[in-house]
């Protein structure tokens, strides 16, 4: 498969710090891809070594095989979405998305105008053209900041957590809008997050990352079923360590009675349960001092405070770390 | 609270009521009356005055004054903007380059401005350098000129322009220079289409703080122009010394005013429609 998109060995250090520690990464053509991980893992900073706002210490950046190194950001078939989006406050909606067209090196391409408006209609913006970005909402501004970047046809879009300054309800909305967007135009989607329910719900492989290095790549099962790092593990989602062994707490059973059969079954005490509407959130100490989280359904019994019962899962649900 | 307002905005008030208003009131007053022999004022009331004002010998003085004050302030802008946009962006050393701005004005203007003579004059630094050097044979007329009196207003009123256009510059969101990069511009398209539309209040501000004193300046073109440059703050000046005519100064200073609060006026309805 081509890959439109490479990193090798790809560094940054600002003095001593590494901010970005000999990461390695291929993108195939077309795909979406997310590097997750929490504030100050490098994520930002690699995504700024690809537009070229900062050069690398160490290691090449190629773009369709073409070594991007040294060159200014305007000279790179790229295109950022920002995450306060940076869109021109003294331009209307249309200019800000005509803006990257007015800079071609060939100058205005002759369906500059045709381009512009479909983005514009694609992002059902097409009515809000003449606003100037004060006068547009947390969500149109994305749309017109997403219209400004693809109206471009970069090689690869550069998403850095576009989503974090919407409002948690607008939130999920649009990315379920990303990701219909994203199928429909074909381009490469470089998404950098922290929240690990958005890289999971949009990407079809992510990067995870803690402290500058690369923790583990996969599709988004692969990295919540078999997690290789303890890192990677809690990071996609909640996990109950008993033994060192990882359980989530979807697959964590409770039970009354013994459960029969060969399972692995721990007798706990139970100290709280929290009912969430959809499922209840059981905390159990395990005669051993572990705490664990089971999520049960109101189906499979009711689980009451201080009631001996029995932690267990199937042979298999465990992470493999 | 309204009380309390109101006594603590006494004082100022108060202060700009006696010391700026009445003044000017008398100069009013002044434009008015007929010119006594000894200097001062006399009677009979009269607009003759303000007729004067009309004469082209006035006007050519007072165009050539707006000429000298619009140049200074374009080359102020033209040196300014690129010095207040580097200091904008030099990181924690820009309180450094600020103070460096602001150094001059811990001396005297007057000072300063005969320093720029020693440097300008027939027998000054430049001239007796380049003479010494045998890249002239005569000295140049650096001084008593129009250039050398634009060269002085340019040098005093640089850190007026400095100040108001680092403070937008300084307020621009480091992202959009990043996004206008990231979209195709070229360092200058980025200046011309991001960083000068997005500056326009401090180039508003900052042209206005250098112009008008420009205008009204009288030290520098009396010092660095000599005799040989009239403008329109050295024709105020000589009625209420040598000519001797209070109310044709006062007529002068005031139709002046006037017409600088036209320009700030229509430049301020400007902005309001959004034009500027």
């Amino acid at each position: 498969m081509a890959h439109v998109l490479e990193l090798k060995g790809l560094s940054k250090h600002f003095g001593e710090h590494a901010a970005l520690d000999s990461l390695d990464l291929a993108i195939p053509e077309g795909e979406f891809f997310s590097l997750l991980g929490p504030s100050g893992c490098g994520k930002t900073t690699t995504l700024r070594l690809i537009a070229g706002f900062e050069e690398p210490s160490a290691g090449d950046v190629f773009l369709h095989g073409r070594r991007l190194n040294g060159l200014r950001p305007y000279q790179r078939n790229v295109s950022t979405v920002f995450q306060s989006y940076a869109l021109f406050p003294h331009l209307t909606a249309q200019q800000n998305i005509e803006f990257g067209l007015r800079h071609r090196p060939g100058g205005w391409p002759g369906d500059a105008a045709r381009r512009v408006q479909d983005a514009m209609e694609m992002l059902q913006i097409a009515d809000k053209a003449e606003r100037k970005p004060a006068e547009l909402s947390g969500g149109e501004k994305q749309r017109v900041a997403l219209a400004r970047s693809l109206v471009l046809q970069p090689e690869v879009l550069l998403l850095d957590e576009p989503l974090s300054a919407l409002d948690p309800n607008l939130r999920k909305q649009v990315r379920n809008e990303l990701k219909a967007l994203q199928r429909r135009v074909g381009i490469t989607f470089l998404f950098i997050t922290h929240d690990q329910e958005e890289a999971l719900s949009l990407s079809d492989r992510i990067a995870v990352l803690n402290q500058g290095r690369l923790e583990q790549v996969g599709s988004p099962q692969e990295l919540y079923l078999r997690p290789r790092t303890r890192f990677a593990a809690g990071f996609l989602g909640p996990v109950n360590w008993i033994n060192g062994i990882g359980i989530r707490p979807e697959a964590t059973q409770l039970a009354h009675a013994q459960p029969g059969g060969a399972v692995r079954a721990l007798p706990a005490t139970v100290e709280n349960a929290i009912f969430l509407g959809n499922c209840i959130h059981v905390e159990a100490r395990l005669t051993t001092g572990e705490h664990v989280v089971a999520e049960v359904s109101r189906f499979n019994g009711t689980f009451q405070r201080g009631e001996q019962v029995h932690v267990w899962w199937r042979e298999g649900d465990e992470l493999a770390l | 609270m309204n009380r309390l307002r109101a006594w603590c905005l006494a004082p100022t008030a108060s202060v700009l009521l006696t010391l700026y208003l009445a003044p000017l009131a008398i100069l009013l007053l002044y434009t008015l009356l007929t010119r006594g022999a000894y200097g001062g004022t006399s009677l009979p009331w009269t607009i003759e005055n303000w007729q004067r004002l009309l004469d082209p010998l006035y006007l050519v003085i007072l165009g050539r004054s707006f000429a000298v004050a619009l140049v200074s302030t374009l080359i102020c802008l033209l040196l300014g903007f690129p010095l207040a946009l580097f200091i904008a962006r030099s990181g924690p050393r820009r309180h450094i380059w600020l103070y460096l701005v602001i150094l001059p004005f811990w001396t005297s203007f007057l000072v300063r401005t005969y320093a720029w003579m020693f440097l300008l004059r027939d027998t000054g630094l430049i001239n007796s350098a380049l003479l010494a050097l045998g890249i002239i044979q005569e000295p140049l007329p650096l001084l008593y000129n129009y250039g050398a009196v634009i060269l002085g207003l340019v040098y005093g009123y640089l850190p007026f322009m400095v100040l108001p256009l680092y403070a937008t510059l300084e307020r621009l969101d480091p992202s959009l220079l990043e996004a206008a990069a990231d979209l195709g511009a070229r360092p200058w398209q980025t200046i011309r289409r991001v960083i000068i539309p997005l500056s326009l209040p401090g180039i508003r501000a900052g042209s206005l703080l250098v112009f008008i004193p420009c205008l009204g300046a009288y030290l520098t073109p009396d010092l660095l122009g000599g005799g040989k440059t009239i403008l329109v703050g050295t024709l105020i000046q000589n009625q209420f010394t040598s000519a001797r005519d209070w109310p044709f100064g006062a007529a002068l200073s005031l139709g002046v005013m006037a017409v600088v609060m036209l320009l700030l006026m229509s430049l301020i309805r400007r902005q309001d429609e959004g034009v500027l």
